[in-house]
């Protein structure tokens, strides 16, 4: 081996070290502060871990989706999905969601359920905002709830806490966001859409609007939130219902 | 030119200087790579609504700017779709970064691929395109440069097509749009971002079919060969 082949061979060896430290450092980095996905697993996790992690660093300033005229609200709100065929669905539609709670649980000090009414009674929040389905159709429409963050301070989120999982009434749908999106004001607890109470289409008695992501994130027939440190308890561990179906956990796209 | 030696079937303008430099023939064998995962995936996330609209929202049931001939799927392939679209558009822009910035660096750009003032006189363009309307085999020693219709078509594609079709990708993320609300703004809205970023994708779909033409044409073997080893024909001594 001669002088320069050697200094060569060192060179590499040494640049791929130093490259391989680097991307751990990074890795471990990006890890704490919330910048890895949960399905950052094989090889389209790495364009799913790139897109979350440059959008969360973009959107840390707390950024909010566009809001539009009330003159630019659809005409047309398409419906994707049918309500829950379940009986206990059935009986609280009958009964008007009067009997329908909401669960809080989780990593709160104070483990709670809201009833209907009480979260009517609360601040409320309207904003005229763009829903876009995954499929490519989307609509305008206004939407009248109250903040996540607000029911969040009630039960009292505790610190080490990362994520807020969702469950619909609908047993196969749930979801989950990281803590930035769950205390962004634009994320609400709807209960109204264009003036009137949530239709039972749109996702009666309640819908999660998180109008920085997708339709899909926007889980409807809402029962229960959870929050956690770890999605890894949840489902098939990667924080949605969505990708076990082949779908990203993050939707901001 | 007085560099050039003749040997049966080869031409060589200088044995040591590649017909095209390393960075080049990386960048485009990895561009090749993930542009055909947008295609695809581009088209399978496209025919689950192939329906498009203008201005910020469109959906069934409203008018739209053109319904595409292929039906509705029933299940949808956005999945798998998107995820190949995104890793595929990640690679794309970060390869085409490392494309752009060693072009400017080296002068590339500027000295083989812009098209030079003498080249744009009317004269002298018409002949280069009538040339290639008429699918003439190009000489050795033009085929060693660009003429003035590809030093129009890839500046095109370089710095029109890739960064417009990037753009209303862009303008579709809510969350993007959430920070830079005149991405899509300018466009006219977020369904106008979307029929433009297919429109744009069409666009390069159509180059891409010219492109693979014009390599056939010119001498299908040769230049893939050049585009992989850097060199029109296998070097002297090498033969």
């Amino acid at each position: 081996m001669n002088k320069f082949s050697r200094r060569r061979l060192l060179a590499t060896g040494l640049g791929t070290a130093a490259g391989a430290s680097g991307l751990a450092v990074a890795l471990h980095l990006a890890d704490q502060y919330g910048l890895i996905p949960p399905d950052h697993g094989g090889i389209y996790g790495v364009g799913e871990t790139l897109t979350y992690a440059s959008q969360r660093l973009l959107m840390s300033q707390g950024s909010a989706a566009r809001e539009f005229d009330r003159s630019q609200i659809s005409k047309v709100f398409q419906v994707n999905g049918e309500p829950p065929k379940g009986e206990t669905f059935q009986r609280l539609r009958a009964g008007n969601f009067a009997e329908w709670r909401l669960t809080v649980d989780g990593l709160v000090a104070r483990p709670a359920s809201f009833s209907l009414a009480e979260l009517k009674g609360y601040p409320s929040s309207t904003q005229i905002t763009h829903l876009a389905c995954e499929e490519g159709w989307s609509f305008i429409a206004e939407w009248t709830g109250v903040p996540l963050s607000h029911v969040l301070n009630l039960a009292g989120v505790l610190k080490h806490a990362k994520y807020v999982v969702y469950f619909s009434l609908d047993p196969g749908w749930w979801d989950s966001i990281d803590m930035p999106e769950a205390w962004h004001p634009q994320t609400l607890l709807t209960y109204g859409m264009n003036g009137q109470d949530l239709s039972v289409p749109h996702g009666a008695p309640v819908r999660l609007r998180v109008p920085r992501q997708l339709g899909y994130k926007n889980v409807k027939y809402l029962s229960r939130i959870t929050v956690t440190d770890n999605l890894k308890k949840f489902g098939s561990g990667l924080g949605s219902a969505a990708p076990e179906f082949g779908y990203s956990w993050y939707a901001g796209i | 030119m007085a560099d050039t030696t003749y040997l049966p079937g080869l031409s060589i303008r200088d044995s040591d200087a590649p017909r095209h430099s390393s960075i080049v023939r990386v960048t485009h064998w990895i561009n090749t790579l993930s542009f055909f995962g947008l295609l695809v995936s581009g088209i399978a996330i496209l025919i689950s609504h192939p329906r498009l609209y203008w201005g910020e929202t469109g959906s069934v049931g409203t008018p739209s700017l053109i319904d595409l001939p292929i039906p509705f799927v029933l299940k949808n392939q956005n999945g798998w779709g998107r995820y190949l679209h995104f890793l595929s558009a990640w690679v794309a822009v970060l390869n085409g970064l490392l494309y752009v910035s060693s072009g400017v660096l080296t002068k590339h750009f500027r000295k083989d691929l812009l098209p030079a003032k003498a080249e744009l006189a009317w004269v002298s363009f018409s002949r280069a395109v009538v040339s290639e309307l008429r699918l003439r085999r190009r000489s050795k020693d033009e085929s060693l440069t660009y003429n003035v219709v590809q030093r129009l078509a890839y500046p095109m594609v370089v710095f029109v097509l890739f960064p417009l079709v990037i753009w209303t990708g862009l303008a579709m993320s809510p969350a993007i749009t959430s920070v830079f609300p005149a991405l899509v703004n300018l466009l006219g809205g977020q369904q106008s971002a979307r029929t433009i970023h297919f429109f744009v994708a069409s666009a390069l779909v159509l180059f891409l079919l010219i492109h693979v033409a014009m390599v056939y044409l010119a001498g299908f073997t040769n230049h893939v060969r050049a585009m992989i080893t850097g060199h029109s024909a296998a070097r002297k001594g090498n033969a």
